[in-house]
């Protein structure tokens, strides 16, 4: 199938447990029993070479855990992510561009790291003329390599990340909520950048973020996630124009759209569950229009379509007439 | 007129520091009718906050309020001092801030936080406040309010924690409410319920509200009005629905065309160049003017300016002219 060769990431049934039990004294005296936080529950996805997967949901649905499993930050605690690629050229720009730059280094040394560590021979004069073009590349001045990143605006820091990914010749970026910190107008530059360098360079991202416009403008296949599962995949534009499943849907309606001012909406009810203990059958049941007695006793599987377009829903399986 | 709640004219804020005094708010004037909603919405460092913190009384020192008045239907209140602030905020100004946990004591149940706001600011008696922390629990839709009331702030969910910070605004039922990103900390199903639910308490009580956020989304779809900061002025106001669709000012076309459709296929996203100027180094004329396309010679001598008495109205010279090029008018001649 031309689709599995073209693949640089195949993640398969992947899981993530973590132990939040209590401590085992107080188990033993107050007879508290062990507690798994399953962070990822069953995630699988594939991402073809040159294009953006977007991971998209609320805090807690495990989306920054998956980018960790990607990079290899945490093992996973089940299934398995096959990388059709150089693991060397895997790299990662992180949410906050405060905490993700080492304050006493200079930025030249920040950029030059990857280059170092990677390619130890490269000798001295070509990692500084690298550093410089790759300055240059995201938009900063060679000058700037001089500097601490303190001297510079939370856009340009984060522009200092992408450079620094950049260093390491990466074909394959996890990007986890590259601008949720930044402004609007930085936003764009930043965004913009980054669809010029994946043209140029034929990069492939996983994309993350909570901003369905952000993503609809990034991504080319768009997963929505809920507590730990994929409730849905789909190209962008089909997500856009036919949401399948009840929670998407919901999602949709509820964004601010500056495109339709002062819509009344109707929220959606509800919060999203503890993944300490996520509701039975389907985890989106309770807050669920759709939801019927086979949501509360069976978790749906995504129905086994084409690749990159299904939907973990029993209602939406009934058929386009019930929904 | 008696419906004005909120009049803020000319307002100005400064920090003296060792290397000059830095102009954070500059000569900004608004109004809040009862009932309405007036969006403030810029980047950060544009002043929106610090307006919000100067109406209510809560400027970190050296911050001070250099010039200017604000008015609270029809007192003046910039001019008060600590003790007499007190008994105004709370009771006749609510606030609302980003993170309900930092805003809520840690260490007291929310029912008795609710009951020692309420008896601070009315006359009722321990039993009559409970009674009426438990109504306005129920307003702001908090189930099983019989339970939840002797529960402590950790034991609520983040969209919860900031429905009893939006109860504890509301015990006095005060006049203005000021809500600084409100949302800006929660999830986006939660921030539809909770922008939903401050847009049904101004439309069913009255009140104003001055929405700070810089979330260009919430303030279309809760504002009735929006004024937006560039570099501590007042870069445009109007209507919700003129500033989407006709944005004059080319600060606001900017940052309109900066965020990502979800509707459009876009292939570039429109780019304001360069960023907001540090408080210490405003250009000379109107602020936005080394990064707008329109810059004439004239926006880089005059700064453009609101009229005090507009409700509508761009700091532009293009929008308010036509032109950037004619020779300035001195003083004299435009009055």
């Amino acid at each position: 199938m031309s689709l599995r060769s073209n693949a640089i990431l195949e993640v398969d049934a992947l899981e993530r447990r973590f132990d939040v039990s209590a401590p085992w004294l107080n188990r033993l005296i107050e007879g508290k029993p062990r507690k798994t936080l399953r962070a990822v529950d069953g995630v699988d996805f594939v991402i073809q070479r040159g294009q953006t997967l977007a991971l998209v949901g609320e805090s807690g649905c495990g989306k920054s855990t998956i980018a960790k499993l990607v990079t290899g930050l945490h093992a996973p605690s089940g299934g398995n992510i096959k990388f059709h690629g150089d693991r060397d050229r895997l790299q990662m720009i992180f949410q906050d561009p405060f905490a993700s730059l080492n304050p006493r280094w200079r930025v030249g040394r920040i950029i030059a790291e990857p280059l170092r560590t990677l390619k130890p021979d490269t000798p001295e004069a070509e990692v500084s003329a690298r550093v410089d073009e790759l300055l240059r590349t995201v938009g900063l001045a060679p000058a700037d390599g001089r500097k601490f990143p303190h001297e510079f605006s939370g856009g340009q820091r984060q522009r200092i990340s992408i450079a620094r990914a950049l260093a390491g010749e990466p074909e394959f970026l996890v990007c986890d909520e590259p601008t949720s910190a930044l402004d609007v107008s930085v936003q764009a530059q930043v965004l913009n950048l980054m669809k010029r360098l994946q043209k140029e360079m034929g990069l492939t991202y996983l994309f993350i973020s909570h901003d369905l416009s952000v993503v609809r403008h990034m991504a080319d296949v768009i997963a929505v996630m809920y507590l730990g599962r994929i409730v849905e995949i789909q190209p962008t534009r089909d997500l856009f124009a036919n949401p399948l499943h009840p929670y998407t849907r919901l999602l949709l309606d509820t964004i601010p759209d500056i495109e339709a001012p002062q819509r009344d909406r109707s929220p959606m009810g509800g919060e999203v569950p503890s993944p300490v203990s996520p509701p039975s059958g389907c985890s989106f049941h309770p807050r669920c229009p759709l939801a019927f007695d086979r949501c509360k006793a069976e978790r749906p599987q995504r129905s086994p379509d084409v690749h990159n377009r299904r939907v973990a829903c029993f209602a939406a399986e009934k058929g386009p007439a019930d929904v | 007129m008696s419906d004005i709640v909120l009049d803020v004219q000319n307002l100005r804020v400064e920090f003296p520091t060792r290397k000059g005094v830095l102009t954070a708010v500059d000569d900004i004037s608004l109004q809040i009718r009862r009932g309405e909603i007036l969006g403030m919405v810029g980047e950060s460092g544009a002043g929106k906050s610090m307006t919000g913190m100067s109406i209510l009384g809560l400027l970190e020192p050296p911050g001070r309020i250099a010039a200017g008045t604000i008015h609270l239907s029809g007192d003046r209140i910039d001019d008060l001092d600590d003790r007499a602030m007190q008994a105004v905020r709370g009771r006749r100004i609510g606030a609302i801030f980003q993170d309900p946990l930092t805003s809520l004591n840690p260490l007291f149940r929310v029912g008795d936080q609710l009951v020692e706001t309420i008896r601070l600011h009315t006359d009722l008696d321990k039993a009559a406040a409970r009674e009426r922390a438990k109504d306005l629990m129920r307003e702001v839709g908090i189930p099983a309010v019989e339970e939840r009331i002797d529960s402590y702030p950790h034991q609520f969910s983040g969209g919860m924690r900031q429905r009893i910070v939006i109860a504890l605004a509301l015990c006095a039922e005060p006049e203005l409410i000021v809500a600084d990103e409100p949302t800006t900390a929660l999830d986006v199903s939660i921030q539809a319920q909770i922008t939903a639910l401050l847009k049904r308490l101004c439309r069913e009580r009255g009140t104003a509200v001055m929405l700070v956020t810089h979330d260009m989304g919430v303030i279309a779809e809760t504002a009735d009005r929006v004024a937006v900061m560039y570099a501590g002025r007042l870069a445009e106001i109007g209507s919700v629905d003129d500033l989407v669709r006709r944005p004059r000012h080319p600060y606001t076309t900017g940052l309109m065309g900066s965020i990502p459709s979800l509707r459009k296929d876009v292939e570039e996203l429109q780019m304001i160049p360069g960023s907001m100027p540090r408080l210490n180094a405003i250009p000379a004329g109107c602020a936005f003017n080394p990064r707008c396309a329109h810059a004439g010679p004239r926006c880089r001598a005059d700064v453009p300016r609101i009229a005090r008495e507009e409700t509508t109205g761009a700091a532009c010279w293009l929008a308010q002219t036509g032109s950037v090029d004619t020779a300035p008018l001195t003083q004299g001649e435009i009055a």
